[in-house]
């Protein structure tokens, strides 16, 4: 499932945040990607139509890297 | 009075990108209107348009910059990288200011509509998908102060930082008032221009609607100010940043000036939303204002670069103020509209226009306008067309008319 999501993440983040696929990595921070707090809450909103789960601000607050957030959607998808 | 003149100029019209090629654009009298696609796609009831040529905002921008910024922040970005360039605040290839105090910067945009296809995106999205899916890059694209704000950004500049909207006043009125910020001592340098990109389905069809757009479908003749077959004008998109500074500190830099920016007016017609009075009086004060705030004798103005928007109220009321202004000397003034070649690009034209303006003063050769064919007989001003005329210039004008009623004249000199 994992790999699964990252794949997800991977097509978003080059194809929408124009991120060089080779940057992307489940450690990698938001952060060192180029995205800020507003990029985040975007990538969200695409995540959504993509997995049909919305994370929402409170949850987004302790996400720093691409594994925390495909932990959350795991969560919430459980 | 402190003197203030330009030093450097960026532009991306759809007369050509950079100084050399929209001038050339704009001497050449071929106009840049075209069938618009994505117009076509969307049925609009007017499908022509003059866009900038086209560029990879990606690649111009930077990875993700683009999609955070619309489309009128791409255009102001590349207009004031190549004025900064141009003016030498930088070294070569650099965006930020490094040659002089960026804390004494300072960035004064005009813009008539602001984030206009941020809007056409994100209100159906909104309506399709719920609130819930509405982007949070929503409010910092669609608002009209991000070219200004982005620009500081980019540049590092922290002087003032403003936008004025007198929509299609709007690049001219930002001159005025930038000049005005250096000659208060707020600043020692400004970026001062005029930025739109509004040509979306939503304000093509909202223009056409209220009869402002040109009927005829064949874009080598649409726009055609003064001609008496102009029933409209052409939606243009583009951008133009001007640096000013002090004559004190361009010399104490060695900066090597374009023209100055001798004199600024402005006026309201307090007439009606939309329509021009009859006569102009409100274009005639903004003129009547430049003048004196210029000091110098109208009869020194050569050349004036008209709003001359190729809708037949505008052209009309146009001719009559200039005449109310310079009475005789009319005869001697060589009018261009060189909408005939870019279209009206709204909040960038008076801006767009500065610096057509300034390249006729300092080359002495007025731009043609475009597909004159008849000239109004209504229309009492030579008005140049057909090819460039050469004529030695003191002073030229340019004017600029928003709707509200919002006027704006410049006056640039020799430097």
């Amino acid at each position: 499932m994992s790999q699964e999501l990252l794949a997800v993440f991977t097509e978003v983040l080059t194809e929408e945040f124009g991120v060089p696929e080779d940057e992307i990595a489940a450690e990698a921070t938001f952060e060192a990607l180029g995205l800020d707090s507003l990029d985040v809450v975007e990538l969200t909103l695409v995540l959504e139509e993509k997995v049909g789960v919305k994370l929402e601000d409170e949850e987004l607050e302790d996400v720093r890297t691409v594994q925390d957030a495909i932990d959350k959607v795991e969560e919430k998808q459980a | 009075m402190t003197d203030v003149v330009v030093t450097g100029i960026g532009i991306l019209s759809p007369s050509g990108r950079g100084l050399d090629a929209a001038w050339a654009g704009a001497l050449s009298g071929r106009t840049a209107a075209a069938r618009d696609e994505l117009l076509a796609e969307m049925g609009t009831p007017v499908q022509i348009s003059c866009r900038v040529p086209a560029f990879d905002p990606d690649a111009e921008l930077g990875r993700g910059a683009a999609r955070r910024l619309d489309r009128f922040t791409h255009l102001a970005v590349i207009a004031a990288r190549e004025a900064i360039a141009h003016a030498g605040l930088s070294e070569a290839g650099e965006e930020r200011i490094t040659y002089v105090d960026a804390d004494r910067t300072g960035v004064m945009m005009g813009s008539g509509i602001g984030g206009a296809e941020t809007w056409a995106e994100e209100y159906p999205r909104y309506l399709d998908k719920g609130p819930g899916r509405v982007s949070p890059m929503f409010v910092p694209k669609m608002l009209s102060n991000p070219a200004a704000g982005t620009i500081a950004i980019r540049s590092g500049a922290r002087g003032p930082n403003m936008t004025v909207n007198t929509a299609c006043a709007a690049g001219a009125s930002a001159i005025h008032l930038g000049r005005d910020l250096l000659r208060a001592g707020a600043a020692d340098v400004i970026l001062a221009g005029g930025v739109e990109a509004g040509v979306t389905g939503l304000s093509v069809s909202a223009f056409a609607q209220m009869g402002a757009l040109t009927k005829n479908p064949d874009p080598a003749t649409a726009s055609r100010p003064f001609d008496v077959a102009r029933d409209g004008f052409v939606i243009g998109e583009g951008a133009a940043v001007l640096v000013l500074e002090t004559a004190e500190h361009a010399a104490g830099r060695g900066a090597t000036p374009l023209a100055v920016v001798a004199g600024a007016g402005a006026s309201a017609d307090a007439h009606h939303a939309t329509a021009p009075p009859e006569d102009g009086g409100g274009a005639r004060l903004a003129m009547q204002r430049a003048l004196a705030d210029a000091d110098v004798d109208p009869t020194v103005v050569g050349h004036l670069n008209a709003h001359g928007t190729s809708t037949p109220l505008n052209d009309a009321a146009e001719g009559r103020a200039l005449r109310a202004v310079f009475g005789d000397h009319t005869d001697r003034i060589a009018v261009s509209s060189t909408k005939g070649v870019t279209g009206h690009t709204l909040g960038a034209a008076g801006a767009i226009e500065a610096v057509f303006s300034i390249q006729a003063l300092r080359e002495g050769r007025v731009p043609p306008t475009a597909n004159l064919v008849d000239q109004d007989p209504e229309i009492d001003l030579d008005v140049v067309a057909g090819a460039p005329r050469e004529v030695t210039l003191q002073a030229v004008m340019s004017t600029s008319m928003g709707f509200g009623g919002q006027n704006a004249a410049l006056v640039f000199t020799p430097a």
